[in-house]
């Protein structure tokens, strides 16, 4: 089939560049951006914005301190050695996105958009939220600088995320609940699009993932991008573990947007020696409905403002999708992970529901370390990879969340009653 | 030339405005829809606005949303809205255009969604989540049908590019009265009307505004300064009475509510 979506341009199937995206915020075919008119102006403001940012060593200094002193950065490069074992084969990493402040990835990118959206001079800050974890990073960094916020989330997302809900409003932000749709995530993106359209002179919209309209998956990707890097420093510098003091032979990554993956992908892009990993979330079987894995099962559409892999019926109309996990409960991905699937540089599998309870379990009983549910995916699927591969091989598991905020719906799962 | 070229042309000779009500297709099913459009075209609207129900209506405030959840929830798809258009768009004397997603379009192939639309009779297509950038593949393919490609130009439209999409778009100019979302609005914003003037002045395109109107005192405010206005929720709202009053109720009230809106455009 064609996947020309409108200006058609070739991804090259054999090759994937870091120089994406072009000026129309095309990687590939995928990307672009599909919205309505009235926020094209925000978006290439935003754009605009963005690029003198990025060239202006002051604003790069800022985060950087920022990251450095609130989030907790760098994070670790932490040798899982008893579940190494465990596993009997290759050497599992972990990249500690766990340690950061508020227990996930999602800060990178809150802090750095919460500082562009003071350069573009807008004072009211909205989110969209699905595990409640880009929420928290959003509530935390709009507190930290003094910003209102604004959190849209799904009913059925609120339902199972209930402490991140109450500290989104410890952080003082409001959490507005979405009962449109499939009251997930994706319903609560339509939602915050919704208010910006009307909000738009005033607010910036911090997208929490790689998805969205041009600059968003750029954007997210760029600001995410940092725990690659430091894995890559990391990988090089150190020798005091089996493997390491080169960089590692597999990356993994869980993928719902894709945005700790395409943090963790995106430097990696250039090291063709390096294979890559994206997990999507299986669910309960490979059936239309019970996962949430357009890059396994879905094909090229529309979603939220941008060309992607998607689940959709043949009328185009968005799949319901299910997963567990609520950050991953989401029927696209990012346009870079469907250019970086065509293209062959990351290849992408799925893990179901069950297969990520028990890596979770497992990391938990050997590793003492409670991942989250999403995060425990990448888990799933590095401990697979790694009984395939020697020992003497190496593979770092973007462990993105921790699974504190997962406890009661996992008590739930498993049928435990607190009474 | 679309059938809007021609509409246009004729109330342009006559010194006449055009009202183009908007109705969710498939609400709450295709037999009322093609009902609807009957009444509205027998009422006196030049033009109607039919909108293709989507799962993720970003552009769409509540009551249009609703409507499209109604269609959805009743499994409405695309080829049975087709083939009612192919059955009513003959009898009707107003063109309609559809307002439709692109990721609809896109699905069903761009050009298989335009052959589609010609040969059941659409005039043409608005596609509110197509940027000018985007439109330059769909915007051939409907020139080289008889189909309009209907682009929006919004207040937070730099006037540059306003007028480059006044330069691609077909059919006529959707001038979007506020930046937000559809629906019903108490108030307009009162720059509204200057801004049309000042796109009246730049282009020989028809402009119809849509967003926010529903009243009388709307129509006539603002009848004036555009070749023609378009009124969604508040019909939409009228269609959803249909899951509880008797139909012939409720195509009366939405027929007696236009022709109210179509008193007020002279």
């Amino acid at each position: 089939m064609s996947i020309d979506a409108s200006a058609p341009t070739t991804t090259d199937k054999t090759a994937a560049s870091a120089s994406v995206p072009d000026k129309q915020g095309r990687y590939g075919d995928f990307g672009g951006r599909y919205v309505p008119e009235t926020l094209v102006k925000a978006l290439d403001q935003l754009a605009v914005e963005y690029e003198k940012a990025k060239q202006d060593t002051a604003f790069q200094a800022e985060l950087d301190v920022l990251l450095r002193d609130f989030v907790g950065r760098p994070s670790p490069l932490y040798h899982a050695k008893r579940l190494s074992e465990q596993c009997g084969g290759a050497q599992i990493y972990f990249k500690r996105e766990d340690l950061n402040h508020t227990g996930a990835h999602k800060i990178n990118n809150t802090i750095g958009q919460c500082l562009l959206t003071m350069r573009m001079g807008k004072s009211r800050v909205i989110a969209e939220t699905g595990a409640g974890q880009h929420g928290v990073a959003t509530a935390t960094a709009c507190a930290h600088f003094g910003l209102p916020c604004v959190v849209y989330m799904g009913e059925e997302d609120i339902r199972r995320q209930k402490p991140n809900v109450f500290s989104m409003k410890l952080l003082g932000a409001e959490v507005r609940p979405v009962s449109s749709g499939s009251r997930t995530l994706r319903d609560a993106i339509n939602e915050a699009m919704r208010d910006w359209m009307a909000s738009v002179d005033d607010t910036h919209y911090i997208l929490g993932s790689v998805v969205g309209p041009h600059p968003f998956p750029q954007i997210v990707r760029d600001f995410q991008s940092v725990i690659g890097r430091e894995t890559i420093e990391q990988s090089r510098s150190r020798k005091d573990s089996i493997g390491l003091g080169r960089l590692p032979d597999v990356v993994v990554a869980c993928v719902g947007g894709g945005s700790n993956a395409a943090g963790m992908f995106y430097p990696f892009v250039p090291h063709a020696e390096v294979e890559m990993l994206g997990v999507e979330a299986g669910g309960r079987s490979n059936q239309p409905g019970d996962h949430a894995s357009p890059l396994t099962f879905g094909q090229p559409g529309v979603l939220h403002g941008s060309f992607s892999y998607v689940m959709q019926d043949e009328d185009g109309q968005t799949s319901d999708v299910h997963s567990m996990s609520a950050g991953l409960d989401y029927p696209g991905v990012g346009p870079e992970h469907s250019y970086w699937k065509d293209s062959g540089r990351v290849k992408y599998t799925s893990c179901d529901d069950a297969a990520a309870m028990k890596a979770f379990d497992a990391c938990a009983a050997v590793e003492g370390i409670m991942p989250a549910l999403e995060s425990s995916h990448a888990v799933a699927a590095a401990m697979d990879l790694a009984k395939q591969r020697s020992k003497d091989e190496t593979i770092v598991v973007c462990l993105s969340g921790r699974g504190d905020k997962d406890a009661m719906e996992i008590a739930r799962l498993k049928g435990v009653d607190f009474g | 030339m679309s059938a809007i070229d021609d509409l246009f042309q004729k109330l342009r000779q006559e010194k006449r405005k055009a009202l183009m009500p908007f109705v969710t297709a498939g609400d709450p099913d295709l037999d009322f829809t093609a009902a609807v459009l009957q009444e509205l075209a027998a009422r006196g609207a030049a033009m109607c606005e039919l909108g293709i129900p989507y799962s993720d209506p970003i552009a769409d405030g509540p009551v249009i949303q609703a409507s499209y959840t109604r269609a959805l929830g009743n499994k409405i798809k695309l080829e049975q809205i087709m083939s009612m258009l192919g059955r009513v768009t003959p009898q009707l004397s107003a063109p309609v255009v559809s307002m439709v997603s692109y990721a609809i379009i896109y699905r069903k192939g761009l050009e298989a969604y335009c052959d589609e639309a010609q040969n059941r009779g659409l005039a043409g297509l608005i596609v509110p989540d197509l940027p000018v950038e985007e439109a330059a593949t769909l915007s051939k393919i409907c020139a080289q049908r008889d189909l309009s490609l209907i682009q929006l130009v919004t207040p937070t439209t730099p006037r540059d590019r306003a007028l480059r999409i006044c330069e691609t778009s077909t059919g006529f100019v959707y001038y979007v009265s506020i930046a937000g979302i559809t629906g019903e609005r108490t108030e307009l914003p009162p720059e509204l009307a200057d801004n049309v003037s000042w796109l009246r002045e730049q282009t020989k395109l028809p402009i119809c505004i849509g967003f926010g109107i529903s009243k009388p005192e709307h129509v006539k405010l603002l009848a004036p300064a555009a070749d023609g206005l378009i009124v969604g929720s508040a019909i939409v709202r009228r269609v959803a009475q249909a899951g509880e009053l008797p139909r012939e109720k409720v195509l009366a009230d939405i027929g007696e509510y236009v022709a109210s809106l179509i008193a007020a455009l002279d």
